[in-house]
């Protein structure tokens, strides 16, 4: 809304009147040097980078602070004059950058930040050659805040943007300034760890290199870094990343900008989590003989799949797949496992009771991330959204921030950074609709975790939270209320492909108990236990509970080694690209599942990956309905209400025990377990 | 006129004269050439021979594995590997690899060092009998910076008051 006149450098501009004056010239295309902005947190205007000269001032303003509406018009009512390039303002600019870099160490060459560090840019653009400052610099005692971040706190320049990240964003008002003047530092106060899921973000924020990434330091310059654009997909929300990698090993994962889903933030998880793509890797197949894996040829362990698959009936072979696999891998294995002739295939392998028969609004979180900012209702049932998905939960607290939210949970009590209405940790409380006293809240989320749906009276409970839905409006024309919080990046996906078995197969409880299944495929299930008796097929690539068990290991790729589509929570088709290659001998997994089928003499009719996405999205149109509103779903939804059933006496608890440590990556990873240590030493 | 001038050129035989003195000249003037491989020819204090890093007068390696170098470097003929040191966690290279076949001896590396760690010193007899003896690793460096430090400091000494 451009609706007020300035005078900015002698021109005449529209611009918002409800931003800053440093967003506005940011909309038509200014520069303004800033340390301490940032756009998603709070304003602090105390680093001084950004002054202006307003013409009629006394002095030059802070523009971050200065709100379009706070500028005066000209004595004859003219428009209200800006510089931005005069004397005045250069002059101002360039004497703070005196002061920022007077005790700044000139220790660029050494600093992980150098190449991309705001400081060293802007600097150089507004700064001067020279110093004037010949007194010693100051110096300052490192922290030790944990095992992420490596703190260098001569370098801080006190833009505090740690500090509001922490206490705003991550909601643990664990950072905090000391001291004034020269003697001012950043410090955890008591010198003890950040316990925050979202710690990692401070790297970013951080201006200089005061605050650097722990387990990537002194690994890579920026500028030899090649960039791609990935999914994270160690939770269900589909954070957007960028692989930073460096010949053929992925150097570090950085959040990419996305404000419908992440916006800037991502989880450690999905930041650190990279020392793991290196380590217990599967490079090679494995036959086992003898209760020993035994190390062989890509064609010798296929055809032992194939004689395998030939000894046994279909209807007693199985498959499970896993929770990080891409829908171009589910779609072949489901086409692959019909074109055998067995019915017995699942995505769930935490026998989570979704089912696709009620329609794609019953699994799917309706209401989408950035509907949470309108809600003013939460019911939370079963879940602890900060550790199934710290940068949802981040979202939550940020409506939670501007006022009139109701939270109330039913389920395992914890701290979730902003206060709830604890009901009670029993299914049955949800009978009650006056308990969750919601009355008069209009858009009502009704956020349901994995943990519910994977007990066994989940689709009773979740048929009890549709029919309240129903019953307070929070299921109408415009607004869907059903969340559901998905733990596994693949299960959305899994679900619009139909990866889950028909009334007469198996599903993957039944598959894992053993007698069922003679023959059982995983494809990178890991979080399951596979009873004896079953001949096992591991498609996978970590040496994790699922590759233990196999007793054919064919080797796959990881998220970072493929290209293909995830499918978040909230039903939004995103595409992962390749940063770097598997390993060894491992291959793309469809493209193992195609040499199967080939080799079984019953292929799988694509023969690259573009004629494989192109015969998945027209067999399955749900991948691509994001926020496509489907006619049926108040009556699918209300089917789904009516399904009657015993709701159990027992607690809600939440199944992620360990945030560090939900898949086989992360368990690979010795950064993850480091943070896990830290963790369960803090309890 | 012309013949008149021809004829007189050749019978006073002056253009072999001419040459004659010319050579003697030469003859008893200082010798341009150099006995060279006992002899060698004066060098520049900014000649750019082989590549050596250096140390600090107490022992420590100068390079801190800044990268700038391998950044500059227009033939990328070097090539780094940097990760904190066991014992004191200080950033050092774990490799430093120069190719000196790719190498186009242009100097930018000693340029962009921030601490004076590679240079190129004055060395320029560094043939080989194999390819392989030209693809240089930190060790190698390193001896080159020990055994040129003196010829290597003094260059430096003689070349900073034009810096």
């Amino acid at each position: 809304m451009q609706d007020t006149k300035l005078i900015i450098d002698e021109k005449e501009y529209m611009v918002n009147s409800e931003l800053t004056v440093i967003q506005a010239l940011e909309d038509i295309g200014i520069e303004i040097p800033r340390f301490c902005f940032h756009e998603k947190l709070s304003i602090a205007g105390n680093c001084r980078m950004c002054l202006i000269e307003v013409v009629g001032a006394p002095k030059p303003a802070a523009s971050c602070h200065l709100g379009v509406r706070d500028l005066r018009p000209g004595p004859n009512g003219e428009p209200p004059k800006i510089n931005t390039k005069s004397q005045v303002a250069k002059k101002a600019q360039k004497g703070a950058m005196e002061f920022l870099l007077a005790n700044h160490p000139l220790d660029c060459p050494i600093c992980d930040q150098g190449g991309e560090c705001d400081l060293q840019d802007q600097a150089m653009k507004y700064g001067t050659d020279k110093t004037r400052f010949s007194e010693n610099k100051r110096a300052v005692e490192n922290k030790d805040i944990g095992p992420l971040v490596k703190t260098v706190m001569t370098r801080c320049i006190h833009c505090t943007r740690c500090v509001r990240f922490s206490t705003e964003v991550a909601g643990v008002s664990e950072l905090g300034a000391t001291g004034r003047g020269e003697d001012m530092e950043i410090t955890t106060y008591l010198e003890k760890a950040m316990d925050s899921e979202l710690q990692g973000n401070v790297i970013d924020l951080c201006p200089v290199g005061a605050l650097t990434s722990k387990p990537y330091e002194f690994k890579a310059r920026s500028w030899e870094l090649t960039k791609t654009e990935s999914i994270d997909v160690m939770d269900g929300l589909g954070a957007n990343i960028r692989i930073d990698s460096k010949g053929s090993e992925v150097m570090r994962i950085l959040p990419r900008f996305n404000d419908d889903i992440n916006e800037e933030w991502i989880s450690d998880k999905a930041r650190f989590i990279w020392d793991g793509l290196k380590a217990q890797r599967l490079d090679r197949p494995y036959i086992r003989i003898n209760n020993k894996l035994r190390e062989v040829s890509w064609s010798e362990a296929i055809d032992a799949v194939i004689e395998k698959v030939n000894e046994t009936a279909p209807q007693k072979i199985g498959c499970i797949s896993g929770d990080m696999s891409t829908a171009e891998e589910m779609y072949s294995m489901k086409k692959l496992m019909d074109n055998i002739g067995s019915g017995n295939y699942d995505c769930r392998q935490d026998s989570s009771k979704l089912s696709i028969d009620y329609g794609r609004a019953s699994y799917i979180f309706n209401p989408t991330v950035n509907g949470i900012e309108e809600a003013d209702g939460i019911v939370i049932i079963g879940s602890n959204p900060r550790i199934e998905s710290p940068v949802l939960n981040a979202r939550i607290r940020k409506r939670w921030l501007t006022g009139n939210l109701k939270v109330s949970l039913i389920g395992e009590e914890s701290d979730l950074t902003y206060p709830y209405n604890f009901i009670g940790n029993n299914p049955n409380l949800i009978n009650d609709a006056k308990k969750i006293g919601l009355d008069g809240c209009k858009k009502i989320i009704w956020l349901v975790g994995e943990s519910v749906i994977s007990r066994d009276d989940g689709l009773p409970i979740l048929s009890k939270v549709v029919e309240h839905a129903l019953n307070s409006g929070s299921i109408s024309d415009d607004w869907n209320g059903l969340s559901i919080l998905h733990t596994a990046a693949s299960r959305v996906a899994g679900l619009d492909i139909g990866f889950v078995p028909s009334v007469d197969s198996l599903s993957a409880g039944d598959m894992s108990n053993g007698g069922e299944t003679d023959l059982l495929f995983l494809l990178g299930a890991d979080e399951i236990e596979i009873s004896k008796g079953t001949y096992v097929v591991y498609v996978g690539s970590h040496g994790d509970i699922g590759a233990n068990r196999a007793d054919i290991i064919l080797p796959g790729s990881c998220y970072t080694e493929k290209n293909g589509f995830y499918v978040n929570t909230e039903g939004r088709l995103q595409e992962i690209n390749r940063a770097v290659f598997p390993p060894g001998k491992a291959k793309d997994d469809w493209s193992i599942l195609k040499l199967i089928s080939d080799k079984l003499n019953k292929p799988l009719d694509f023969i690259d990956i573009h004629s494989l996405r192109k015969i998945m999205f027209h067999d399955c149109p749900n991948l691509l309905s994001f926020q496509l509103v489907d006619d049926q779903y108040h009556v699918n939804l209300k089917k789904l209400a009516s399904t009657k059933g015993v709701i159990l006496d027992n607690s809600l608890d939440i199944k992620i025990k360990d945030f560090y440590m939900t898949n086989p990556i992360a368990r690979a990873s010795k950064v993850m377990a480091n943070c896990s240590i830290q963790k369960s030493k803090k309890q | 006129m012309k013949k008149i001038n021809y004829f007189f050129k050749g019978f006073f035989l002056i253009e072999f004269v001419a040459a004659f003195i010319l050579a003697m000249k030469y003859f008893f003037r200082p010798k341009a050439t150099i006995n060279y491989p006992f002899e060698k020819g004066a060098l520049s204090p900014r000649f750019r021979g082989e590549h050596a890093l250096r140390r600090y007068p107490n022992g420590e390696e100068r390079c801190i594995g800044c990268k700038l170098c391998e950044a500059v470097c227009p033939a990328q003929a070097i090539t780094i590997e940097v990760g904190p040191r066991h014992d004191d966690g200080t950033r050092r290279t774990t490799r430093y690899d120069i190719d000196m076949v790719k190498c186009i001896y242009c100097g930018y590396c000693q340029e962009a060092c921030p601490v004076d760690a590679i240079v190129e010193g004055p060395n320029f007899e560094f043939a080989t009998e194999t390819r392989e003896e030209l693809f240089y690793d930190k060790a190698k460096l390193l001896s080159n910076g020990d055994r040129w430090e003196h010829a290597i400091s003094k260059n430096i000494e003689k070349d900073s008051s034009y810096r």
